[in-house]
């Protein structure tokens, strides 16, 4: 079972809908009970950086989410804001991230406008797990932001994408992933990572 | 690279979806739920369902539908029609509608485009501009599905959208919707220079080229279209239909 963790920030419906498309369990939920025994977890994510992290403070999940993603080390996926809150920081706001990876935030600093919206390609580093069985030059996922994430590691970074310069579209470290992109708006691309995160 | 976006806008009346000449004659195309999921199979890039008579007849969003439709929707969704309040807003992004569309609310109250970009951020606030030549001869904005006329100039409406916290623009050409004979070009480029934000076209695409002269002579981020997308050869047949990723990325940057 995916716990999509329901912390009052995006639209959580979308994600669940394109799961059981795919035949993945998946629950929208905030129930610490339901969360620990989740097999995985999807933190989704819009909006600012700081009111992301405030909310999921208040929301009294963190201690639970550390627990799975650090200690019991199940899969986590972050989706969007929730890819950019697993970083240590970001300039758009001032709270400090979750630093489950070695990362920070960064705003695009580019003539195009501003946020990158749309359908993108991605230039995929390791194609062996949520990247399984995609063919890079047919795969196309959508974007919207005006923050990206910058990885300390050249080895944590899955996919990159080309907006104005070259930026991390997908990350990886351990039991850890990030999509900068929204699987659940991008067809059956979308699809078919969800799938391969509900197989890890 | 970023691809340019091509948008199939859908208008809802009553249950069905149907395609309009001029904002006039509204003639039954199918039912929402089938276009959904064909649009699905064609991997479409984002879609556009506007309730076309929400606002005159003073109805409130059907949740319900939306949210049916929602479920299909595994590309980027956006909602417009009788959309009045912050509440009604939330009420759309919890069903997973990605962009909320504001038109004759937005006129009317420019201070809810802003409360909606608080909630979901600017990029899921657009603000929808029908445009029509006047009495006059001149083009002005117009609001109600395009019965009241609120006398601003195109270019001078979508700047005060920008400022007032509109992500995106949906700019419609009122004489030209369902003509199929290319975009009002001048008026697209006239808009989009304005502005920072992305301008989408909407009103007279009929063929693909269309959408690159949108882009390249209209300065605009994102084309939509109806007609070129339910309709198939000179007797207007009912057919739904997209481009392929190969077709439109022959024309398109």
């Amino acid at each position: 079972m995916v716990a999509i963790i329901n912390y009052g920030v995006g639209n959580l419906s979308s994600i669940q809908n394109m799961f059981k498309k795919v035949g993945v369990p998946a629950v929208i939920t905030a129930d610490l009970e339901e969360i620990s025994k989740a097999e995985k977890i999807l933190l989704p994510g819009v909006g600012s950086f700081d009111h992301g992290m405030s909310k999921l403070t208040q929301s009294g999940l963190l201690p639970t989410l550390e627990k799975k993603a650090l200690v019991e080390r199940v899969p986590v996926l972050g989706i969007c804001l929730g890819m950019q809150m697993l970083t240590r920081s970001s300039e758009e706001g001032t709270l400090p991230g979750l630093g489950w990876v070695d990362a920070v935030t960064k705003r695009f600093r580019t003539d195009l406008k501003i946020p990158h919206m749309g359908w993108n390609t991605l230039e995929i580093k390791d194609s062996s797990s949520v990247f399984k069985d995609m063919d890079p030059t047919e795969s196309r996922f959508y974007f919207v932001h005006s923050y990206h994430v910058v990885c300390n590691h050249e080895a944590d970074i899955l996919a990159q994408t080309s907006y104005g310069c070259c930026f991390t579209s997908s990350l990886n470290k351990d039991n850890i992933f990030g999509t900068q992109f929204h699987p659940e708006k991008s067809h059956k691309f979308g699809m078919k990572l969800l799938k391969n995160f509900g197989d890890l | 690279m970023l691809k340019t976006r091509v948008i199939p806008c859908l208008l809802l009346r009553n249950k069905g979806l149907v395609k309009t000449v001029k904002f006039k004659d509204p003639k039954y195309v199918g039912d929402p739920f089938n276009a959904v999921r064909i649009f699905n199979e064609k991997e479409v890039d984002e879609l556009i369902f506007l309730d076309i008579t929400a606002s005159l007849e003073n109805r409130k969003p059907n949740l319900k539908l939306i949210s049916e439709i929602a479920s299909e929707c595994f590309m980027p969704f956006g909602y417009g029609g009788g959309v009045r309040t912050v509440e009604e807003a939330q009420a759309l992004f919890n069903l997973g509608v990605e962009k909320v569309i504001l038109n004759t609310a937005a006129f009317e109250n420019p201070k809810l485009v802003e409360a909606c970009a608080r909630l979901g951020g600017s990029q899921s606030v657009v603000v929808s501009v029908d445009v029509k030549k006047s009495f006059f001869g001149k083009q002005e904005v117009y609001i109600r599905s395009g019965t009241q006329n609120t006398k601003m100039d195109p270019a001078l409406y979508a700047e005060q959208m920008e400022n007032a916290g509109a992500g995106e623009l949906f700019l419609n050409s009122i004489d030209r919707d369902g003509v199929m004979h290319g975009y009002d070009l001048p008026l697209l480029r006239k808009v989009a220079d304005a502005v920072r934000v992305p301008v989408v076209a909407c009103g007279g695409a009929g063929k693909l080229e269309d959408f690159s002269q949108a882009v390249r002579e209209g300065h605009v981020s994102a084309v939509s279209a109806g007609s070129m997308f339910v309709f198939h050869g000179k007797h207007r047949a009912v057919l739904i239909t997209y481009p392929s990723q190969e077709e439109l990325a022959r024309v398109l940057p």
